[in-house]
C-alpha cells in the first residue's frame, strides 16, 4: 500500500509540469503572465485555477490544451495569486505544478517603447541644439517649394481680377495634425488676403474647426489693422458629412468663381472632386495634404501640391522665423539618421544580424 | 494673459500627452484616456455653435434674396425637419419604419453614393485634361497607371496572366517603399508641427498672428 | 489638325457621357467581359473566416457609410453571407455614425437567406462615438462599451452575447472601412495588443495602405473596393452586385487608359511647339 502511494507521488512529481506565473511587463498592473514548457502529451484542454495565498483555487479560464501561455488580465494590482493548469478531461497526473506567489505590478515605464522614446528623444535634443544656434545667428537654406511662392502669387491673382479666394480645411476635425498645420497656414493666407484686400471664404466640415477658423481669420485681419474687412460669413460651417460638404464647396465655387482655391489639410475621396471643379471654374489651385493615398489626384489636378513634410514645413518657411526653421532642420537631420539606419538595417539583416531590426519592431 | 494662458495650456497637456504615451501606470493612464474623452466632450458642444452660425449665414442670405436662396431654404427647412423628426422618435429613431430612417433611405444614403459615384466621371475628365506625359518619368507613370488599371479589373486577366501579376508587383513593391518614405517623412513633420505646437514656437493656430 | 484641335477644345460633359454609357451599358444589357480572378488577398481574407470554427463569435465592424457603399457594401454584405453560412455568431458595431442602418440592412438581407435571427444569432451593437477610445475600452469591457444593442436592448439579455466579455471571446476580427477610423485603428489598438486575427475589405484607393499590414501577418486577408469584393464572391460561389459591377467597371478603365492616350495626342503639337 505504501509502495503504491509513494509510485502514485513520484509519477505525480515526474508528470507535474512547472509552472511559472509573473508579472506581465510594460502595462498599468492587473494583468499576470503564466508560462509552462508543453508536456508530452498535452490534454485536449487546460482549466487555469487561481488563488488568492490562504484561499481556494476557483477556475479562471478554459483554455486549449496547446498553448504554454496564458495571460490573466483580471488580477488586483497589489495582490499575490497563485495558479494551477488543471486538465481537462480530469487527470490529476497532468495537472501542473503550483505556481509561486505572483503580484500583478503596475509599471512606470513601457519598454516596448523605448525605440519611440529613443527617436523622440533624438529629435528634441537636435531640435533645442538648432533653436540654439538660430539664437545665435546660424541661418540655413532650404529648398524652394513652387506650392510655397504660389500663395501670394494666387492671392495676388485674385486681387487683380476682383475674384475671391477659397481656403478649404480639409474634412478632418480640430483635433488631427492636418488641421492643426492648416489652421497655422490659415493665419498666414489671412494675412495677405486683409493685406491685399481680398474677399476670403473658409468653407469649414467640423463645427471645431469652425470655431478655430473664424479666431485664426478675425485674429488675422485685426493684426494687419483690417479688422473693418473682417465680414462674419467669411468662415462658415457647412455640415460635418463628407460629401454633402463636398457638394455644398463645389455649388459655392460654382456660384462664387474664386481665383484661387487652397486645399489645405485632410482630404479623402472628395479631394478630386474639389480639385477638378476648381478647376473648371479657371481657379489657380495650391493642395497640400498628408493623406498619400489622395496626393496623386492633387498632383494631377491642381496647379501645386505640397506633399507630405512639405505640407508641415510650409508654415516654418512662409515664417522665415529662424527658431521654426530649426525644427525644420531638426526633422531633416533625424530623417538622415533614419535613412542610415534602414540602410544600415538591410545590410545587418542580409548577415543575419537581427538586433537593430528587433530594436526598431513595433509591438 | 490672453495670448499667455492658452499657451500654457497647450504646453501643459501637450508635454503630458506626450510623457503619458510611455506611461502605463493608471495613475497617468486614468488622466491620459479622460482627455481624450474630454475633447470629443468639447467637440460635441461645438456643433451647438456650428449649426447656429449654419442656420444664420442661409436665413440672412434667404432675407437678402441671395444667389439661389429658395435653396437655402430647402437647406434650412431640411435641417429643420430632420431634427424634429429625430428628437420626436426619441430611441426608436434607428426602426426600420421610423420616419428618421426613411428620410435617411431616401435623401442621404441616395445623395451621398451619388457625389461618390461623380468621381468616376471626373477622374476620366481629370485623366484627359491633366495626365500629361512630358518626361521619361511621367512616361513610366503612365505605362504602370495603365499595367494596374488593366490588372486591376477582370479584363487585364483574360489579355494576359502576367498582367494582374505585374499590377501586383507594382503595388506590392515600389509603391509600397515609396509610400513608406513619404509617410516617414510625414511622421516627421507631425512630430515637428507637434513639438512646435507644445513648445509654443507656432502661436498662429490660436488667434495669435504675430 | 482640325481633329486635333476640335480634341483640346473638347467639352469635358462628352467625357462624361461616355463614363456614363460604358458603365450603364454592361449593367442593363448583362454582357459579360472576362471572368474574375481571385488574387491571395481575397483568397487569404476568405481562408480566414474558414478557418475559424464552427459556433464562435465573430467581431464585425462595419465602418463607413453610403458614401463609400458602392464599394464597401457588396463586401460587407458577402461577409455576413459566409459568415452566417459558416454558422459563426456575429456581433457588430460601427464607428461612423451613418452605419448602423447599413449593417441592418446587410443582416437583414443575408439573415432571411440563411434564417439567422437578431440576438440569437447576431446583433448590431450600432455606433459609438471614440473612435480609438472605444476600441480599447472594449479590450476591457464589450458589455461595459456597449451597454445596449442598437435597438436599446441590454446586452445581457441578448442571447449571442452570452460569455462575450473582451476580445478573448473573439475568434476574428472583420473590419468593412471606408477610411477613418476604420482598419489601421483596429490593428493599432487590437490586433497589436490582444493578438486577435484580423481581416478587412476597404476602399480600392485606400487599399495600398494596408499591404504591409497584410506582409506583416497583422491581417490575413485584403478585400480592395468593389474588385475584391467580386473575387470573394467568386470564392463563395455566390456572384452578386460586384461581380455585376466588374464588367462595367472594366470598361472604364480601358475609357480612361484611352482618355490619357487621346489627351497627350490631343496636346502633341502645343507640345512640340513648345519645344521648337
Amino acid at each position: 500500500m505504501l509502495f503504491a502511494v509513494l509510485l502514485l507521488a513520484s509519477l505525480s512529481s515526474a508528470s507535474a509540469i512547472p509552472l511559472q506565473a509573473s508579472d506581465t511587463p510594460n502595462d498599468g498592473g492587473g494583468s499576470i503572465t503564466l508560462h509552462w514548457t508543453d508536456p508530452s502529451a498535452p490534454p485536449p484542454r487546460w482549466t487555469v485555477v487561481r488563488r488568492e495565498r490562504g484561499g481556494t483555487f476557483a477556475p479562471l479560464a478554459t483554455i486549449d490544451g496547446k498553448l504554454q501561455t496564458y495571460e490573466d488580465d483580471t488580477a488586483q494590482p497589489g495582490t499575490a495569486y497563485e495558479y494551477q493548469l488543471v486538465a481537462l478531461p480530469t487527470d490529476p497526473l497532468l495537472d501542473s505544478d503550483i505556481s509561486a506567489p505572483t503580484q500583478a505590478i503596475a509599471n512606470w515605464f513601457d519598454g516596448t517603447k523605448l525605440n519611440v522614446l529613443v527617436v523622440a528623444g533624438l529629435f528634441f535634443l537636435l531640435l533645442f541644439y538648432y533653436i540654439f544656434q538660430a539664437e545665435r545667428g546660424t541661418r540655413w537654406t532650404f529648398r524652394k517649394i513652387a506650392g510655397l511662392d504660389a500663395i501670394e502669387e494666387a492671392i495676388g491673382r485674385a486681387t487683380e481680377m476682383g475674384k475671391g479666394v477659397f481656403y478649404i480645411p480639409g474634412v478632418q476635425d480640430i483635433d488631427d495634425i492636418q488641421t492643426i498645420a492648416s489652421m497655422i497656414l490659415l493665419s498666414k493666407v489671412s494675412r495677405m488676403s486683409a493685406k491685399y484686400e481680398t474677399g476670403l471664404l473658409v468653407p469649414t466640415n467640423s463645427p471645431g474647426v469652425y470655431t478655430v477658423a473664424e479666431e485664426v481669420v478675425k485674429s488675422a485681419y485685426a493684426d494687419v489693422g483690417r479688422s473693418d474687412a473682417y465680414r462674419s460669413d467669411q468662415v462658415r460651417y457647412i455640415t460635418s458629412e463628407q460629401f454633402a460638404y463636398v457638394a455644398a464647396v463645389n455649388g459655392m465655387m460654382l456660384r462664387e468663381r474664386p481665383a484661387a482655391n487652397m486645399l489645405l489639410g485632410a482630404f479623402f475621396a472628395e479631394s478630386l472632386l474639389l480639385a477638378e471643379t476648381g478647376h473648371s471654374v479657371g481657379a489657380i489651385q495650391i493642395a497640400g495634404t498628408a493623406n498619400v493615398h489622395q496626393m496623386p489626384f492633387f498632383v494631377v489636378a491642381c496647379d501645386y501640391t505640397l506633399i507630405g513634410e512639405e505640407y508641415y514645413a510650409a508654415s516654418a518657411l512662409l515664417s522665415n522665423d529662424s527658431r521654426l526653421l530649426g525644427s525644420l532642420k531638426a526633422s531633416d537631420t533625424v530623417k538622415i539618421l533614419l535613412i542610415t539606419v534602414i540602410v544600415l538595417g538591410a545590410i545587418l539583416m542580409t548577415f543575419g544580424q537581427t538586433w537593430l531590426w528587433d530594436f526598431f519592431a513595433t509591438q | 494673459m490672453k495670448r499667455e494662458i492658452p499657451m500654457i495650456i497647450t504646453m501643459v497637456a501637450g508635454l503630458f500627452m506626450l510623457i503619458a504615451f510611455f506611461v502605463p501606470h493608471p495613475a497617468v493612464r486614468h488622466l491620459y484616456e479622460g482627455f481624450q474623452i474630454w475633447v470629443i466632450v468639447v467637440v460635441g458642444c461645438t456643433y451647438v455653435l456650428g449649426v447656429a452660425n449654419l442656420l444664420r449665414i442661409n436665413w440672412r442670405q434667404v432675407a437678402r434674396r441671395e444667389q439661389d436662396w429658395p435653396y437655402k431654404i430647402v437647406l434650412i427647412a431640411g435641417l429643420l425637419v430632420t431634427m424634429a423628426v429625430g428628437f420626436s422618435e426619441g430611441t426608436h429613431y434607428t426602426d426600420v419604419t421610423s420616419g428618421f430612417q426613411w428620410i435617411y433611405q431616401t435623401f442621404y444614403s441616395p445623395m451621398s453614393s451619388t457625389m461618390f459615384a461623380l468621381l468616376a466621371f471626373f477622374i476620366a475628365s481629370a485623366a484627359f485634361r491633366a495626365f500629361r506625359i512630358r518626361s521619361v518619368e511621367a512616361m513610366l507613370l503612365a505605362i504602370a497607371a495603365f499595367i494596374l488599371m488593366l490588372g486591376r479589373v477582370p479584363l487585364g486577366n483574360a489579355i494576359h496572366p502576367a498582367i494582374p501579376a505585374a499590377a501586383d508587383w507594382l503595388m506590392e513593391i515600389p509603391q509600397n517603399a515609396a509610400k513608406r518614405g513619404i509617410l516617414i517623412g510625414a511622421a516627421l513633420g507631425v512630430m515637428a508641427t507637434g513639438i512646435r505646437l507644445i513648445l509654443g514656437l507656432e502661436k498662429t493656430y490660436g488667434g495669435d498672428g504675430s | 489638325m482640325s481633329v486635333l484641335s476640335a480634341l483640346r477644345s473638347l467639352d469635358r460633359r462628352w467625357i462624361f457621357l461616355g463614363v456614363a454609357l460604358l458603365v450603364i451599358a454592361p449593367l442593363v444589357f448583362g454582357f459579360h467581359i472576362a471572368p474574375v480572378l481571385p488574387s491571395h488577398r481575397s483568397k487569404g481574407y476568405y481562408d480566414a473566416i474558414e478557418r475559424v470554427p464552427e459556433g464562435s463569435t465573430v467581431l464585425f465592424a462595419g465602418d463607413y457609410d453610403p458614401g463609400t457603399s458602392a464599394e464597401n457594401y457588396p463586401m460587407a454584405l458577402a461577409t455576413a453571407r459566409h459568415l452566417m453560412r459558416r454558422n459563426l455568431k456575429i456581433v457588430a458595431l460601427e464607428l461612423y455614425p451613418a452605419g448602423p442602418p447599413l449593417m441592418d440592412q446587410v443582416f437583414r438581407i443575408a439573415g432571411a437567406e440563411y434564417n439567422k435571427r437578431a440576438n440569437v444569432d447576431y446583433v448590431n451593437l450600432g455606433y459609438k462615438v471614440g473612435n480609438e477610445i472605444v476600441m480599447s475600452s472594449m479590450g476591457t469591457s464589450i458589455p461595459a462599451t456597449f451597454p445596449v444593442d442598437n435597438n436599446g436592448v441590454p446586452v445581457t439579455q441578448i442571447p449571442v452575447m452570452k460569455g462575450i466579455q473582451n476580445f478573448q471571446q473573439i475568434k476574428l476580427i472583420v473590419s468593412v472601412s471606408a477610411g477613418y477610423p476604420g482598419t489601421k485603428e483596429w490593428v493599432q489598438q487590437v490586433v497589436s495588443r490582444f493578438h486577435v486575427p484580423m481581416v478587412a475589405g476597404v476602399t480600392a484607393v485606400s487599399a495600398p495602405e494596408y499591404y504591409p499590414y497584410l506582409q506583416a501577418g497583422q491581417l490575413q486577408g485584403l478585400l480592395g473596393g468593389m474588385a475584391g469584393a467580386a473575387e470573394y464572391e467568386v470564392l463563395l460561389h455566390k456572384p452578386a452586385l460586384a461581380t455585376r459591377g466588374m464588367d462595367a467597371q472594366s470598361l472604364a478603365h480601358v475609357f480612361i487608359a484611352f482618355m490619357i492616350i487621346l489627351g497627350n495626342l490631343a496636346f502633341l503639337p502645343q507640345r512640340k511647339k513648345e519645344r521648337s
